[in-house]
């Protein structure tokens, strides 16, 4: 259970070599250093150590398995293993910072906590673990994201959280982010801003990875015992990329583990706004409190972005996530909309696993590694499951899959 | 480095007075009438100018002030336009000190080192980056000392004495001080009084403070000035009349004149 808080990254000002920092107004600076300071106190406090420990076991499920998807090997010739983060209790990896996050604003003496999110993982992981530990819990989502994952919307307001809409721009997780940052320079006094992902200001990068970092510490050791080695391969999807980072963290210093991370594709890769593959289209920019790859025009606004799946579409990308592209120490990939439903849906019928949208990414970037010949071993984080998704896809894509019919 | 400030500064000293420092958005609601906004606040009274670079998520700013942000941004007004609207605002007001408020994506944008460059060929004396605190803010402080251009750092009111000794040291010009917690707008007054912050300041020799954040009426300057600020800014105030005006221009410039000069009876 320590060794998920060793890493060396970042240094003390926040920075994976050039990326990450601390950009935002002065008074939530003293803000951020107090977050810091606590943090630190309580990485290395027993007490807490040994709480998050009995929450991840007794309330999450964890240690989550790692399942082998024989019939989707078998079908495309490779070796696919499953890390089944979407059996964590509410259904994705958020649980896992969320109830760090909110056990350090309880420590911190904090009354409420605040969040964006986008697909509604992140708020429903919030929610959950504010009703458990007793703070409260406003969460800020795009309008057109509230649609689009309704029960996601009706699972936070039943554990008592206030769902806030953000009715700016393109009202999706960009402009909730926003929202959740106004409500917090508001009063950032007794609420913790409980970011949903590796990113924002230092030390949210580091420390959302650090209690992610229980993906990888499992993974690895299960895979080991299970086949005696490491895999050959880790995929993982990238939106702000918690649950890639979850995963890749503790295999940074394997260099026989190759490790790729997927961007959403969209609808195109070549037009704006079609697309939210920030590593891949992006450059350096500062944006929402830290300095990383971004979607940006010319003027320097971020671009508009888009994605099938809510939980990805977002100008920006973790700090490390830049860092490790730079080093070329994870490769980064694309999957299209069109890859995402046909892997949502491959899986399901081979082998009757509803993934999330999101991590239907992860799946089809595994298959599109198998088709060019990728040799050995592949684990996916499957990060989440689907039901937060059913009535999307087979209102836009039953079609296709023979079920529109029912409907 | 421009001696704008200081020079006003010891002026308005001379005669007793502080300073009254509106601040808008350049491009709001276009690029004509933002210009002429400018003359209006000019003529009530206005002893420096406050100007901000439209961008899409100014985290620092209240709904007032996005408002703003997103009026220009729908005109199209893009940082070049505004580099020509601050080079014909200084040469019609040669001597008045025009600061620039912005966010720190919009200067890597550009690359720090050319966009202080270009700033301070439009004739601009200060720069605030909304975004960078003093810890993120070395390669900004090299580029405006390069070009001359003076760096302002907030003193936010939960400054310990280790920040504020920071904000005096690398301060230039002025020092914007905050009162209250949160983002700009009139809404949430501003908290005078201020006297341990100033008191403070002073201490550490920090350049002249401005009070600002939820400035909006001319008791609340009279209180500033009266608690030992050298003047105050007030935005959301402002910015307010535009947006309550936009059907009717010539209302609108009249109301800002009115404005300016009461808040600026207010400061002597």
């Amino acid at each position: 259970m320590n060794k998920q808080f060793e890493h060396t990254l970042p240094n003390s000002e926040g920075y994976f070599g050039e990326y990450g920092g601390s950009f935002i107004p002065p008074e939530l600076q003293a803000v951020m250093n107090d977050i810091n300071q606590a943090y630190q106190e309580i990485r290395q406090d027993p007490e807490f150590v040994a709480e998050l420990t009995r929450l991840y076991q007794d309330y999450v499920g964890r240690p989550s398995p790692i399942f082998h998807a024989q019939h989707l090997s078998q079908t495309y010739g490779c070796d696919i293993y499953l890390k089944r983060e979407d059996l964590n209790h509410t259904g994705a990896h958020k649980i896992n910072h969320c109830l760090g996050e909110v056990l350090l604003a309880k420590k911190m003496g904090k009354t409420k906590v605040i969040a964006e999110t986008g697909a509604g993982q992140h708020g429903v992981a919030l929610a959950t673990a504010a009703a458990l530990l007793g703070l409260e819990c406003d969460i800020h989502m795009g309008e057109v994201d509230i649609a689009k994952e309704h029960p996601n919307v009706v699972r936070m307001r039943i554990l008592g959280a206030n769902v806030i809409p953000a009715t700016h721009g393109r009202k999706t997780l960009k402009e909730a982010v926003d929202s959740a940052f106004q409500a917090y320079m508001a009063d950032p006094h007794t609420q913790l801003y409980a970011i949903g992902s590796v990113v924002g200001p230092h030390p949210f990068p580091m420390m959302v990875r650090d209690f992610q970092s229980i993906i990888g510490i499992e993974a690895r050791q299960q895979f080991q015992d299970m086949k005696g080695q490491l895999p050959d391969h880790l995929v993982a999807c990238v939106g702000g990329g918690s649950n890639a980072m979850g995963l890749f963290s503790a295999f940074l210093e394997d260099s026989n583990v190759a490790m790729h991370g997927c961007e959403p594709a969209g609808r195109s890769l070549d037009e704006v706004g079609e697309h939210a593959a920030t590593l891949t289209k992006g450059e350096p920019g500062t944006m929402h409190g830290f300095h990383s790859y971004m979607l940006k025009d010319d003027k320097g606004e971020p671009e508009k972005v888009y994605s099938v799946a809510s939980g990805l579409d977002y100008p920006a990308v973790g700090p490390q996530h830049a860092y490790l592209k730079d080093l070329g120490r994870v490769q980064y990939g694309v999957v299209s909309d069109k890859e995402a439903i046909d892997a949502f849906f491959e899986l399901s019928r081979l082998e009757g696993i509803i993934p999330a949208i999101e991590s239907a990414h992860a799946v089809a970037h595994a298959i599109n590694l198998a088709k060019k010949g990728s040799k050995g071993t592949i684990l996916i984080n499957l990060s989440g499951r689907g039901d937060k998704d059913i009535d999307f896809v087979v209102e836009n894509y039953g079609k296709q899959y023979g079920i529109a019919s029912l409907i | 480095m421009t001696q704008r400030y200081a020079n006003l500064f010891q002026r308005l000293s001379a005669e007793k007075q502080g300073a009254f420092v509106p601040f808008v958005t350049l491009g709001d609601p276009d690029l004509e009438q933002s210009l002429a906004i400018v003359d209006a606040l000019m003529e009530g009274g206005a002893d420096a100018l406050e100007l901000g670079i439209p961008f899409s998520d100014p985290v620092a700013d209240g709904p007032t002030i996005q408002g703003a942000n997103v009026r220009a941004l729908a005109s199209n007004v893009t940082p070049p336009k505004c580099l020509e609207m601050l080079t014909a605002i200084r040469a019609k007001y040669p001597e008045v000190p025009i600061g620039l408020l912005l966010y720190a994506n919009l200067v890597y944008s550009t690359g720090i080192e050319t966009f202080y460059q270009k700033l301070a060929a439009a004739g601009v004396d200060s720069v605030l980056v909304a975004d960078v605190p003093i810890r993120e803010s070395a390669p900004f402080r090299e580029a405006a000392n390069k070009h001359g251009l003076q760096s302002i750092f907030i003193a936010p009111p939960n400054a310990d004495d280790e920040t504020l000794a920071k904000v005096a040291e690398y301060g230039q010009g002025y020092t914007y001080l905050v009162s209250r917690a949160g983002v700009t707008g009139a809404e949430t007054k501003a908290g005078v009084p201020v006297g341990k912050l100033l008191s403070k300041l002073k201490q550490f020799n920090a350049p002249p403070a401005l009070l600002g954040f939820g400035i909006a009426t001319p008791e609340q300057v009279a209180e500033t000035i009266e608690a030992g600020a050298a003047g105050a800014i007030s935005g959301s105030a402002v910015v307010k009349i535009i947006e309550n005006n936009l059907d009717n221009k010539p209302l609108m410039l009249e109301t800002l004149r009115g404005f300016a000069s009461s808040m600026k009876a207010a400061t002597v």
